[in-house]
């Protein structure tokens, strides 16, 4: 693949100020399909979640999810949109065999939610209020694995093999409108637009919303314009965008692709791109069909949804706070700095620290795992850290060294059991024989060894020179292979430098 | 209302994926042509205080509970496939048109 031409990226926002706009997919949690009564699963061997409207059989009819359609009202309530009194479904037709029917179900002229907006927040404080056009309804389509051709199989071997258990999964797709004025940060606007828009959804208990896994996604648009342009340039549209970290990229990627392409007065074609998150680098996928090309129609299948302000009023009563406030307030009640609390937030592991605090860790010590070890372990791996462990396995992991069971540096042994699922803490402490050892008796032998082994510490000590015990603390701590509680060992020092 | 073409029809054929011969598209172009030109009737018929409408049955709020019901096995699902592989369907790769 011939490599793009860049140009460099402050250049490009000297010469162009760049639009964007941002499609993301929710999958919701319903216990069923859209429009069907499979179950909605994830990561199930394949083809074992289907009804005949999954296969898009002969004489099977969709019936809407009632629970999915209060799930979409709320999500729209929560981007601050205006539910539409009644809405529709639309075909959209297209032939691929990600679905058996030969149609996606969606909405087209008459989405459930539009006109709405939402306020984010960028990683130095500054409030974006990015505009919402629609979100609506639909359904995801099934999984393709191809197999033959680019992996080296023999001419005419080129095959796909097709699971139908995520076709007809919920979804919700926000669009918004194009967001101007977001400059040099394009793409931290993007990212954390897709964060505020997780952290919202998990609020609401309507999906998991990880992106690893493609609950949540992201196609990012991206277009140019000359400074002083009214006209919006050409856009391209950015599909498997899997992480946060790679929306910020793949935005940056086509700012400065296409502004080498325009720079050289060349045109951009629009098109779908995918990203390559080994490379960080996007190429092209199929040219963009017009929406005529998809040939939407009312569903006739499918009769109105007609939604009461009574129905509205009940679900916008039981939203949960808007991220925005809950930030204030979280931030007030954990007593964390600005830039300890902002690090969370950026680091996306807001939702992890609370929850582990709700699981009963104190502030300090929720942030500390998941800032720490579990962020490096995650980073290590090129995973998000939400993958590794639960909160209430952090929750947990802080309660065995809070009771005194395990030391900071043995619960890190802990944290690695607790990753491999190993089972709770203390099933790995008793595995792997980590305690502590709290018999003082045992600690007492050490730490008369020690003392008795340097007389000029012990003689420090004595003086009243009780930084002199570090000595002694160290000594006792390598005899006991590391399985002691610093702290009970440095009361026992000063207690035995008297006695012995 | 747009004249059906042949290259109307051709481009629809090539959106459904269906192979048509010269003399199949310009049968088909007459036959689409007759079809628009009837629907076109309707639409001299209806006035602006007549709403569109997508269905013929006044209902609306046809749903159901959130509750697993009426599941295949895999062995059923894969049944009435023309290729398959013990779990998933086997079919001819079309690669690069992802949805």
């Amino acid at each position: 693949m011939a490599k793009d031409a860049l140009l460099d990226f402050d250049k490009a926002l000297e010469i162009f100020e760049p639009v964007i706009g941002l499609e993301v997919h929710i999958e919701l949690s319903t216990k069923t399909k859209m429009f069907s009564s499979a179950p909605n699963i994830f990561g199930d061997d394949p083809n074992t979640a289907i009804t005949p409207v999954c296969l898009g059989l002969p004489g099977s009819l969709p019936v809407v999810n009632k629970e999915a359609v209060r799930y979409s009202i709320s999500l729209g309530l929560a981007l601050g949109c205006e539910i539409a009194e009644t809405c529709r479904f639309a075909r959209k037709n297209y032939f691929y065999p990600d679905l058996a029917k030969n149609y996606q179900i969606s909405q087209y002229d008459e989405p459930i939610a539009f006109d709405g907006e939402l306020e984010v927040e960028l990683d130095n404080g500054d409030i974006i209020t990015v505009p919402i056009e629609r979100a609506h309804m639909e359904e995801d389509a099934g999984k393709l694995t191809h197999v033959g051709g680019s992996t080296g199989r023999i001419q005419g071997a080129e095959y796909s093999l097709v699971d139908y258990n995520r076709a007809g999964v919920p979804l919700v797709e926000i669009v918004t409108r194009p967001i101007f004025g977001t400059e040099h940060r394009a793409g931290e606007v993007a990212r954390a637009y897709v964060s505020t828009i997780r952290d919202i959804v998990r609020a609401l208990g309507i999906s998991e919303a990880r992106m690893e896994r493609g609950n949540l996604r992201c196609d990012a648009n991206v277009s140019l314009r000359l400074r002083g342009a009214e006209k919006l340039g050409t856009r391209t549209e950015t599909k498997n965008v899997n992480s946060l970290r790679s929306i910020e990229r793949a935005i940056r990627y086509e700012i400065q692709r296409q502004a080498a392409i325009l720079e050289k007065g060349g045109i951009i074609t629009q098109e779908t791109r995918h990203w390559h998150e080994d490379t960080g680098t996007t190429s092209p996928g199929r040219p963009k069909s017009d929406a005529d090309d998809y040939r939407y129609f009312p569903e006739p299948d499918l009769l109105p949804i007609r939604t009461t302000r009574e129905t509205v009023e009940e679900l916008r009563a039981l939203l949960p706070e808007p991220p925005a406030a809950q930030r204030r307030r979280l931030k007030a009640e954990w007593g964390f700095t600005d830039l300890d609390f902002q690090a969370i937030v950026n680091a996306g592991l807001l939702v992890e620290v609370r929850e582990t605090i709700e699981a009963g860790a104190q502030p300090q010590a929720a942030r500390k795992w998941w800032m720490g070890e579990v962020s490096r372990t995650a980073n290590e791996r090129g995973v998000e850290p939400s993958t590794l462990v639960t909160p209430e396995q952090v929750a947990d992991l802080q309660s065995v060294i809070d009771e005194g069971i395990v030391n900071d540096k043995l619960a890190r042994e802990v944290l690695v059991g607790l990753m491999a699922g190993e089972g709770s803490a203390r099933e790995i402490i008793e595995a792997r024989g980590l305690a502590v050892v709290s018999d003082d008796t045992a600690l007492i032998a050490a730490i008369d060894d020690a003392l008795l082994s340097q007389p000029d510490v012990l003689e420090k000590i004595r003086e009243g020179k009780v930084q002199a015990a570090g000595a002694v603390i160290g000594a006792v701590m390598k005899a006991m292979g590391g399985k002691a509680d610093a702290a009970r060992v440095r009361e026992l020092v000063i207690e035995r430098a008297a006695a012995v | 209302m747009p004249e059906i073409t042949e290259e109307t029809v051709s481009h629809l054929a090539n959106l459904a994926r269906i192979a048509l011969t010269p003399d199949e598209i310009a049968k088909l172009t007459g036959e689409l042509s007759a079809i628009v030109h009837a629907v076109e009737a309707v639409n001299q018929v209806a006035t602006p205080d007549v709403p569109a409408t997508s269905h013929p049955i006044p209902m609306e709020n046809v749903w159901r509970d959130d509750v697993v019901a009426d599941q295949l096995t895999t062995e059923q699902a894969l049944a009435g496939a023309p290729d398959h592989d013990g779990s998933r369907f086997r079919v001819t790769a079309i690669l690069g048109e992802e949805h």
